[in-house]
């Protein structure tokens, strides 16, 4: 096995991401705060095999958001997205 | 896809096995009556979560295979051999067990047919199986686009739903289907025998419509040979929506 | 309490050893963990440096590092995610002999890798035969996977402080988080006193 088997895509946190924010976020819109490129988080790549979920831009790697979770508490780091779009309706 | 946001929390639901169906040696559909699930879009996954009596939990993703049909939800899962959840799903869990399932998840990796743009496939193994629910809906819709699928399997055992693909093809001159084998072969096989690349996608689905939408479902290897492909063949990256596995699948 | 499944057990073992710490499972494949792509820096431009305030007091070449007398170390290990490993086999470098010589007063380290990971110790964790610069596992190089060509070893605490791909170690006065220690993860991570998170 090679380390590019962890690799995963956005919608494969897109639990992880409801149970937080209550929402649909993998046709959420992110955009790097690294290289300025913009995708849908469930294009983004995702690494789940680790003591937390990271979330890497598939164009440059950098890091985009990074959750950990224990028991009671849940720690979230959205840094590396400068900006979201989220779709409200009409 | 501008499909709507779906809101509101995700809840654990108690869901019973209601059917077992063996699909190839190594992998079953699971068809489970959930109440109070909220229907699902084809495409989508779920997340199951198993306790043991100790208090240990594993949790595991795996797709649903069947368009939204109330509170039924199929899941196709295979054994991986080293497997802690699936070789407990494939050979243990009885018809009359319940497991907690939550979902349905993902609104990316989703197609309901809503326009009638090319659907073009490309699956890996077990990557059948939301793809399978796209085609089983698109069925259902009568009226649908062209569509075309490559399924990459080792051997011609473990192609998951043969035969209903195979009748799904033969019923509707709008929907391709190509197999390619890449281990081995029966005598007189008349697919593909390769690994996927360019030229074999550019046959099957008949090159790049700029209206196409690409959905590419397998290990994540796979998953990257396929998309590159695409987009080397000129889809442009945001049509070509994937869904990887990773190493030890969903 | 959730539902119980009907039959599961799940892939642990159930005989339960004195030297699995609480909270742990023992398991006996080696599972692989990333938050990133595995980098691929080439053996002949791979460094691993020693530096302080932003000087660097120590620098090697990948066969300058293979020169330097390497140990065989043979340790258990305890993951954050909770699966333990025991007597793993390594072959590497003590950091006391990267050390030696390098007169400091810093009181921590900060281990930094290929592809931007980074993880804080306290200096005395790492020295007096407690980590290693690790190149080798089960007498073959170390693969790429498991950190290779070369990880921190440091057996005492979770795995996470033992970095894959490392290239250096930053002296600090001061200490300050790494990668996970920064979000929500444990500034020091002792598995015997169940050190995972924050205020843990």
């Amino acid at each position: 096995m090679e380390n590019a088997d962890l690799k995963l895509d956005g919608n494969a946190a897109a639990g992880e991401l409801r149970e937080i924010f209550g929402a649909e976020m993998t046709i959420v819109r992110a955009t790097c705060g690294s290289c300025g490129a913009v995708r849908e988080m469930g294009a983004l790549s995702v690494y789940l095999h680790a003591p937390g979920t990271v979330f890497r831009c598939p164009g440059c790697d950098a890091v985009l958001v990074r959750i950990v979770r224990a028991e009671e508490r849940l720690w979230l780091d959205p840094s590396g997205v400068s900006c979201l779009e989220l779709r409200t309706g009409a | 896809m501008a499909g709507a946001a779906v809101l509101g929390r995700l809840n654990w639901l108690l869901a019973e096995l209601v059917e077992l169906v063996p699909e190839t040696p190594r992998v079953k559909s699971l068809v489970l009556a959930a109440p109070g699930w909220p229907g699902h879009r084809p495409g989508q996954h779920v997340d199951v979560r198993l306790t043991a009596e100790d208090g240990y939990q594993a949790q595991r993703s795996y797709s649903i295979a069947t368009p939204p049909d109330g509170e039924r939800v199929v899941l196709t899962v295979e054994r991986l051999e080293d497997g802690e959840v699936s070789p407990f799903l494939v050979d243990e869990l009885l018809v009359g067990d319940r497991i907690e399932l939550r979902g349905p998840i993902g609104g990316y990796f989703v197609w309901d047919g809503a326009d009638r743009a090319p659907l073009h496939l490309v699956a890996g193994g077990s990557g059948i199986v939301p793809l399978m629910a796209m085609l089983r809906h698109r069925a259902g819709l009568g009226s649908a686009g062209p569509a075309a699928l490559v399924y990459s399997a080792r051997t011609e055992g473990e192609l998951i739903y043969r035969e209903e693909l195979d009748r799904l093809a033969a019923d509707d001159g709008a929907l391709r289907i190509a197999y390619t084998l890449t281990r081995e072969r029966p005598p007189g096989w008349t697919g593909y025998d390769r690994r996927i690349d360019p030229g074999m996608l550019g046959e099957v689905l008949g090159g790049a419509d700029p209206n196409a939408t690409a959905f590419v479902c397998g290990p994540t290897r796979f998953v990257e040979v396929a998309a590159d492909a695409l987009v080397g063949l000129g889809y442009e990256p945001g049509r070509v929506r994937t869904e990887r596995f990773g190493p030890s699948g969903r | 309490m959730d539902h119980v499944t009907r039959g599961f057990r799940g892939r642990r073992d159930t005989e339960r050893s004195d030297r699995i710490p609480p909270g742990q499972y023992e398991t006996r494949d080696f599972p692989v963990l990333s938050a990133g792509p595995t980098p691929h820096t080439p053996l002949e431009t791979w460094t691993f440096t020693i530096s302080e305030g932003g000087e660097e007091r120590a620098r090697w070449t990948w066969d300058e590092f293979q020169a330097l007398p390497s140990e065989t170390i043979t340790k258990d290990i305890h993951c954050v995610t909770k699966w333990s490993k025991l007597d793993t086999a390594w072959e590497g470098v003590s950091v006391d002999t990267l050390l030696d010589g390098i007169e400091t007063d810093a009181a921590y380290v900060m281990a930094w890798s290929d592809g931007g990971y980074t993880t804080n110790l306290p200096l005395e964790d790492v020295t007096d035969g407690k980590a290693w610069v690790a190149h080798g596992y089960d007498d073959e190089p170390l693969d790429p996977e498991h950190g290779g060509p070369a990880r921190l070893l440091v057996p005492h605490l979770y795995f996470w402080k033992s970095a894959k791909w490392v290239r250096g170690l930053r002296l600090l006065d001061e200490d300050e988080p790494g990668f996970w220690e920064s979000l929500g993860y444990h500034l020091y991570g002792d598995p015997w006193r169940e050190q995972r998170y924050w205020g843990d």
